[in-house]
C-alpha cells in the first residue's frame, strides 16, 4: 500500500538504564545500519539516570544526524523534583534539535514554540490534538492503549491540522509510572538510595503472578508490559488510517534486525506472516501482543487475518 | 458561583456514589461533595454507582439548600470519536447547577472554558500535574481555579508549590491510596481490555473473581490472573494490580511489588497541611457506602472544626474502614516512601 | 441485603428436618417483603438493571436456610432455600447474620466487611457490587421498612436484633 510505504520508522527513547558504553555502541550501530528515519534521545523515565549519559548527548546527536537521521530530544514523563523541573526547562529552551514533550511542565516552558507531543501527554482525542496544535505542536505520539478506531479518528484530525502522527508498533508497552521506584523497592531500598540497581535489568525486571504467569516488567518508576507490543500485521492498516510514523521502542534485542523487519513490511517486501516469524526469531523468548489496538486486553495477541479469510 | 463562595480554607470535599450518599455527606458536614454521571465520563464508572442527570439536579438542590457545593467529575480522557459524551455531560452539569467541574483532559477543559465560560474548573488528580509549571499551564490556558495534587508530594514540596501557583490546592487526606501516577496508568486495560483513562474503570468487578482454595485462603483474580492470595486470617485489599503480590528474580517468595494494601489517612497532618496552604481536603471513596461516608465525613468535620477553633483535633479511629485495615501517611510525611 | 426479613426465631441452629416447613411458612412473608420494597424503591431496579436476572444466594451463617433473591422488576423473587446443597446461582454473599443486617441497615460498610474477611462473596462480582450500590442508594432503612410491615411485633424484633448487633 502506497500510504504505508511513506510511513517513517522512528526509534523511541531508551527506557532502561543502559550503561553509557552500551548506549554509545547501540546508537553507532543504529546510525550505520538501521533503516530508521528518526531517533528520539534523552532520559524519559528517571531523572537520576540522566547524568550518566547527558555528556554523550551532543556526540550522539551529531553521529546520528551525520548518518541522515532526524534527532528529537524527549523530556521526562514525570516532573516533580527541582532537578526534573530544571532538566525539562533546559530541553524546552533548546533551539535544535526538535524536542518531544512528555509532561505539561514542558508545555508550559516551551510556550508557542514548535514541539512534538510525547506518548505520556495523553493526546487521546481530536479536541486535545487540535488544542495542542494551536499551541505549537507539530507532531503527536498517541497513547499506547488507544484502540484502532480511535487511532483512525485521531490520525485524521491530526493530518487535517498538518501534524505528524505516531504510534508505537514495537516494544514493551509503558503501562504506568509512579513516584516510587519499584526496582529499588524490590531490593529493599528507596529511590534516593537506589544504587542504580535498575542497571542490572537492561530489558526490565520481570514480575510474575504467584502461580507463575509472567505479567509485567519493572523499570525503575515505570511499569511495563511483559510481552512486546508488535503491530506488524497492523502496519498497513495504520498507514491507511493516516499514521505517519511507526515507533520502535529499544529493547535488549538486535534492534537493527527489528528495524529491518518493519522496513521490509512498510516497503511491502515482506508479508505480515514473514515479519512475525522473523520477529519471533530475533526476539527469542519474548511474547508478542496487540490487544490494545484491537480493543481487548492489551496482553492478548489477535491473530492476523489474511485477505479473503473471515 | 463567585470566588468568595469557595474561600474558606479547610474545605472538606467528600465523595458520593449515589444520591443517598450525597445527602449523607451533606448532613454529616461536607462543605463540597463530588460525584459523577453513570457513564465513562468519570473515573469511578462502577456498576450500579453514580448519578443520572435528574438525580444530579435534585442532589444539587439538596446540597445548595444546606449550603454545600457539588463538584462534577468529568475526569476521564475521551477517546477520539467519542468526545460528544463528555460535552453532553458538561452541558448537563451546567443545567444541574453544579459549582465546579473536575477535569483532566485538555480537550474537555478547553471545551468547557470556551462553551461555559462562567463554569469553575478544578484540575483532577488524573491530570497528574505535580509541578508549578504544569499547574500553571492549566491555570493560564483554561482558567483552572484549583488543582488536586497527586498523592506523591511531601508537605514541604506542597508548601513550595503553593508559593508558585495562582490557584488553590486540594489534597487527598483519606482513602484508597493510589500508587501509580493517576491518569498515566493502563494496568487495568492490559489485563481486562477496559481502560482507566478512557472507560473510568479500575479493576472492573465484572472481571474480578474470588476463588477459595482448599487451605481456606482466598485468591483474588483479575481477568483470570492471580493478583493476590490471602490466608484465612489475613485482611484483604482491593483486587487492583498495584496492590498485588508478585514474584521477581530476587523475590521468589512473592512480595508486594508496588505497595501493601493500605489506605491513606492524614488526620494527624491536617494542621500542618492547612499551614502549608492546602485549601481543600479530599476524602476518597465514591465507590464506598453511606456508612463509610457518614463515619469519615463526620470524623473529619469534627477535626477541621477543632483545628479552626485552635483546639487539638479529636481523631476518631477510622482504621476499620481502611484497606487491609492498615493506614499510612504515604508520601506526605517523608520522601523515603518513594 | 434481605436477611432482615427473617423472623427472630430463626437465628438458632435447627435440625434439618425442621427447615422445610419453616421455609414453607416463610415464603409468603418473603414474597410480600420483596414486593413491598420493590414498589417503594423502584430506583433499586435502575441500578441493578444489567443483573435483574441474576440469581443471588445470601447465606447468613447462623441460619438453617439460605435466601434466594432475583431482582427482576417484573417478578421480584425472594425465597428461603435449603443450605445443602445450594441451587445453581450467579453470585453468593455470605456472612454473619448481624453483619448482613447492618449492611442492609446502612450501618456497616461493605468494603470494610470484605477487607476484614467477615463478608465473603463469590460468583459474579459485578452483580454483587451492583446490588450493594443499589441497596445503598435507598434512603432510610430497608430493615426498618420490613419490620414496619409487621407492625409493633416486627419493630420490637428489629430493635432486639439491632441491640445484639451494637452491644454498646
Amino acid at each position: 500500500m502506497a500510504v504505508s510505504a511513506m510511513m517513517k520508522l522512528t526509534l523511541g527513547p531508551i527506557a532502561y538504564h543502559w550503561p553509557a558504553g552500551m548506549r554509545r555502541d547501540f546508537y553507532a550501530r543504529i546510525a550505520d545500519e538501521a533503516p530508521i528515519d528518526e531517533v528520539y534521545l534523552g532520559e524519559v523515565i528517571c531523572s537520576k539516570r540522566a547524568p550518566f549519559h547527558d555528556s554523550d548527548l551532543p556526540a550522539t546527536i551529531e553521529r546520528l544526524e551525520r548518518a541522515g537521521k532526524r534527532v528529537i530530544v524527549s523530556t521526562l514523563a514525570e516532573v516533580m523534583l527541582r532537578r526534573e523541573r530544571k532538566a525539562t526547562e533546559a530541553i524546552a529552551a533548546m533551539e535544535t534539535p526538535e524536542i518531544e514533550v512528555n509532561n505539561a511542565a514542558g508545555l508550559w516552558s516551551r510556550g508557542q514554540r514548535p514541539h512534538r507531543i510525547g506518548p505520556f501527554m495523553n493526546a487521546y482525542n481530536e479536541a486535545t490534538i487540535a488544542w495542542m496544535a494551536g499551541q505549537g505542536a507539530t507532531h503527536v505520539c498517541l497513547p499506547p492503549e488507544l484502540p484502532g478506531p480511535a487511532i483512525a479518528v485521531a490520525a485524521q484530525s491530526a493530518r487535517t491540522l498538518d501534524l505528524g502522527v505516531e504510534v508505537q508498533v514495537f516494544g514493551r508497552a509503558s503501562l504506568a509510572v509512579s513516584a516510587r521506584c519499584y526496582h529499588a523497592r524490590a531490593h529493599g531500598r528507596t529511590r534516593d538510595n537506589c544504587l542504580f540497581v535498575c542497571e542490572d535489568d537492561p530489558d526490565g525486571m520481570p514480575l510474575s503472578t504467584r502461580d507463575g504467569a509472567a505479567l509485567l516488567r519493572v523499570n525503575g518508576i515505570q511499569t511495563q508490559s511483559e510481552s512486546y507490543v508488535a503491530l506488524s500485521s497492523e502496519l498497513p492498516e495504520l498507514g491507511a488510517m493516516g499514521v505517519t510514523h511507526a515507533r520502535l521502542m529499544p529493547q535488549d534485542v538486535d534492534m537493527v534486525k527489528v528495524a529491518e523487519i518493519f522496513d521490509a513490511l512498510r516497503c511491502e517486501q515482506a508479508t505480515p506472516q514473514q515479519a512475525e516469524a522473523k520477529l519471533a526469531a530475533t526476539c527469542k523468548g519474548a511474547g508478542f501482543s496487540n490487544g490494545f489496538f484491537h480493543g481487548v486486553a492489551g496482553y492478548r495477541r489477535i491473530a492476523h487475518r489474511a485477505a479473503g479469510e473471515h | 458561583m463567585t470566588e468568595s463562595d469557595f474561600s474558606q480554607a479547610g474545605e472538606l470535599v467528600c465523595p458520593a456514589g449515589t444520591p443517598a450518599a450525597l445527602r449523607t455527606a451533606v448532613d454529616a458536614g461536607a462543605d463540597s461533595v463530588y460525584c459523577g454521571f453513570r457513564n465513562a465520563t468519570n473515573a469511578r464508572n462502577f456498576p450500579g454507582l453514580n448519578f443520572s442527570p435528574d438525580e444530579l439536579a435534585s442532589s444539587v438542590s439538596y446540597a445548595h439548600r444546606r449550603g454545600a457545593k457539588v463538584l462534577l467529575a468529568l475526569n476521564t480522557y475521551p477517546p477520539a470519536g467519542q468526545t460528544e459524551l463528555w460535552r453532553q455531560a458538561a452541558a448537563q452539569g451546567v443545567a444541574a447547577g453544579v459549582d465546579a467541574f473536575i477535569v483532566a483532559d485538555m480537550g474537555v477543559a478547553q471545551h468547557i472554558a470556551e462553551t461555559h465560560p462562567q463554569a469553575r474548573l478544578h484540575l483532577s488528580v488524573q491530570a497528574a500535574a505535580s509541578s508549578p509549571e504544569a499547574i500553571r499551564y492549566y491555570c493560564d490556558h483554561f482558567g483552572v481555579k484549583r488543582v488536586v495534587l497527586p498523592r506523591i508530594l511531601t508537605i514541604p514540596e506542597i508548601r513550595q508549590i503553593r508559593t508558585e501557583i495562582p490557584c488553590e490546592i486540594e489534597t487527598f487526606i483519606f482513602g484508597n491510596h493510589g500508587l501509580m501516577v493517576e491518569g498515566r496508568c493502563s494496568l487495568t486495560n492490559w489485563l481486562t481490555g477496559q481502560s482507566t483513562n478512557m472507560d473510568g474503570v479500575c479493576s472492573p468487578a465484572a472481571q474480578v473473581s474470588y476463588e477459595r482454595d482448599a487451605d481456606g485462603s482466598m485468591r483474588s483474580c483479575l481477568g483470570g490472573f492471580t493478583i493476590d492470595s490471602f490466608a484465612s486470617d489475613e485482611t484483604a485489599g482491593y483486587p487492583t494490580i498495584c496492590k498485588g503480590r508478585y514474584v521477581a528474580p530476587h523475590r521468589a517468595e512473592g512480595y508486594y511489588a508496588f505497595e501493601e494494601p493500605v489506605s491513606l489517612n492524614l488526620a494527624r497532618l491536617l494542621p500542618e497541611l492547612m499551614d502549608a496552604g492546602v485549601h481543600a481536603f479530599k476524602i476518597e471513596g465514591r465507590q464506598r457506602s453511606k456508612s463509610y461516608v457518614r463515619q469519615v465525613v463526620s470524623s473529619f468535620r469534627r477535626a477541621v472544626d477543632a483545628i479552626r477553633a485552635g483546639e487539638d483535633p479529636a481523631l476518631a479511629d477510622l482504621v476499620a474502614l481502611t484497606e487491609g485495615q492498615k493506614q499510612t501517611q504515604g508520601a506526605f510525611e517523608t520522601k523515603k516512601w518513594r | 441485603m434481605t436477611a432482615a426479613a427473617i423472623p427472630p426465631s430463626a437465628p438458632r441452629a435447627m435440625p434439618a428436618l425442621l427447615t422445610a416447613p419453616l421455609r414453607a411458612a416463610l415464603q409468603p412473608v418473603l414474597a410480600r417483603v420483596v414486593r413491598r420494597i420493590g414498589a417503594r424503591h423502584p430506583e433499586i431496579f435502575d441500578r441493578i438493571a444489567p443483573h435483574e436476572r441474576t440469581d443471588f444466594v445470601i447465606v447468613a451463617r447462623e441460619l438453617p436456610f439460605a435466601l434466594h433473591l432475583r431482582p427482576d422488576p417484573a417478578a421480584p423473587l425472594l425465597r428461603a432455600i435449603p443450605r445443602h446443597p445450594l441451587p445453581p446461582h450467579g453470585a453468593r454473599i455470605e456472612g454473619p447474620f448481624l453483619l448482613l443486617l447492618r449492611l442492609v441497615d446502612g450501618e456497616q460498610d461493605g468494603d470494610a466487611a470484605f477487607f476484614s474477611r467477615e463478608l465473603v462473596i463469590s460468583g459474579d462480582t459485578e452483580a454483587v457490587v451492583s446490588l450493594r450500590n443499589a441497596l445503598d442508594d435507598v434512603e432510610g432503612s430497608i430493615a426498618q421498612e420490613t419490620a414496619d410491615l409487621f407492625g409493633p411485633p416486627g419493630r420490637a424484633i428489629l430493635s432486639a436484633l439491632r441491640r445484639r448487633g451494637n452491644p454498646q
